[in-house]
């Protein structure tokens, strides 16, 4: 027992990568099906999605990256579902260069290909814009002079979806897709505090923490944290995507984890209490 | 007048925008605007400048010769690459630009992300060692919020996930309210400080 305490004690980290890596890819290729529940921030998500009126206008900010793929795309997926179902006419930008491609793909995957709406009508990119909360604070004066022309060029004022929207009192809820910032936060400070319009939030489960005195306050309305909370509001929406599918690999990987700690543990009282 | 006039442009604008989230007039809201618009052309320029850093930082070291040059220049070249593919042939789908985009920067972005998991369960392993009263309060949490927070915990007690809701909506709320209102309070003392003159070290002076 000792050897394998002192084993313990000076693991090499490879052998660590090993098991995560084999805690993922496992689970993955042989499914476990592990059933879970929908949590309250969730359910307020899809609520305040649900509750906006059919062939409403709605806000869809992409503020995230290729890094945060694995983690927000599954909710961005979702989010569009359940959008789309209702009916609600997406206008999507990014605060993040390199936001506005992922949006098109998301887009174009669910809008165009799964539902057949149309681009312009019913759903529209507006791509990016430098200025982070400048350009937040500018489009509550203007949204059309914020963004003048939509991702693929088009000027906004021969875009049909964009008649009769000048700022956010013309859509009714802000989805916002967030992996840091310019994101939630600032869409909070910025925005639905000042203009007091409904805001939702995906995140990464990192920054998750930081939005729940958002959420408690209700100035958030729903909070998606992470692959889990995709997950969960992907039953919802009644979708399998990759967030259940990934659901299992993530309990995998957290199980592996705990267990090193804990091995850690005991491998350090145990030598400390044998003077080692 | 080398530090009045940086102080009155600085009182006025930082008066001006605070007037304005108070005051619901359209003509000086429309007056924010139209300098919210210079400020967006000034955030926009700064891309020209941090391309005009990348040629300054990596020309030299191209040029002597130094350390991984290759690599220098091919970042600079790659930049180059892009911004042309990406002026002369459009960003939207199909084109040379989006190619490249998804094909190289979304996969190499999303595997170095990928990596974390690695390197934070190797963290993990090591920082959470309870050696204080401290540390056991900070692993035990970390552990009971990490295993509450995916299936398996509820596979292993069903209020798991309520329990995990509870440390996320109230202890560990109230920490984080707290340093949000601090951090709040902090903010307006320093804007009102610069607005008023007292901190000056924007302009490189005490």
């Amino acid at each position: 027992m000792r050897k394998f305490f002192e084993f313990m004690n000076q693991l090499d980290r490879r052998v660590i990568f090993i098991f995560v890596a084999l805690a993922i890819i496992l689970p993955l290729l042989f499914p476990l099906n592990i059933k879970f529940t929908v949590t309250e921030p969730v359910r307020g998500f899809y609520d305040a999605i649900d509750k906006v009126p059919n062939g409403s206008k709605v806000l869809f900010a992409c503020d995230f990256e290729p890094g945060s793929l694995p983690e927000l795309y599954p909710m961005t997926y979702a989010a569009l579902e359940q959008m789309l179902k209702k009916d609600l006419k997406i206008i999507a930008l990014s605060l993040w260069p390199a936001g506005p491609p992922l949006a098109e793909k998301a887009l174009t995957d669910m809008a165009e290909k799964e539902f057949k709406k149309k681009y312009g009508v019913d759903y529209v990119n507006l791509g990016f814009k430098e200025g982070r909360e400048v350009v937040m604070v500018s489009m509550g004066s203007s949204i059309p002079n914020t963004f003048p022309q939509d991702y693929r060029g088009t000027k906004v004022s021969q875009i049909p979806i964009m008649q009769g929207v000048n700022n956010f009192k013309d859509v009714k809820l802000i989805v916002n897709i967030s992996a840091g910032y310019p994101g939630t936060k600032e869409w909070v400070q910025q925005v639905q505090a000042r203009y007091n319009i409904g805001l939702v939030s995906g995140c990464t489960a990192v920054s998750a923490p930081e939005y729940y005195p958002y959420y408690q306050s209700r100035q958030l309305l729903g909070l998606l944290g992470g692959m889990k909370g995709a997950a969960e509001y992907e039953i919802l929406v009644n979708r399998i995507g990759l967030g259940r599918r990934g659901m299992d690999a993530q309990s995998m990987a957290h199980v592996i984890i705990f267990l090193f700690i804990l091995l850690g543990n005991l491998a350090y009282f145990s030598l400390k209490k044998k003077g080692t | 007048m080398r530090k009045e006039v940086p102080l009155i442009i600085t009182f006025l604008a930082g008066a001006f925008f605070i007037a304005d989230y108070f005051i619901p007039h359209t003509g000086f809201s429309n007056r924010a605007a139209d300098i919210n618009g210079w400020a967006i052309i000034v955030l926009a320029a700064s891309y020209i400048l941090g391309v005009l850093n990348i040629l300054r930082i990596n020309y030299g070291k191209v040029a002597k010769r130094e350390k991984d040059w290759v690599l220098k220049l091919i970042l600079v070249l790659c930049m180059f690459f892009m911004l042309g593919a990406g002026i002369f042939g459009g960003i939207t789908e199909g084109t040379i630009f989006d190619w490249f985009f998804v094909n190289t920067f979304t996969p190499m972005q999303a595997t170095m992300f990928a990596l974390l998991a690695f390197f934070i369960a190797s963290a993990a392993f090591r920082a959470f060692r309870i050696r204080t009263v401290q540390a056991a309060l900070l692993a035990i949490t970390a552990v009971l919020v990490m295993i509450g927070r995916v299936p398996i915990g509820e596979s292993i007690w069903k209020s798991f996930p309520d329990f995990t809701e509870w440390i996320m909506n109230v202890p560990q709320l109230a920490g984080k309210r707290a340093i949000l209102i601090g951090a709040a309070l902090g903010a307006i003392a320093t804007g009102l400080k610069v607005i008023t003159g007292l901190e000056r070290t924007y302009m490189g002076q005490d």
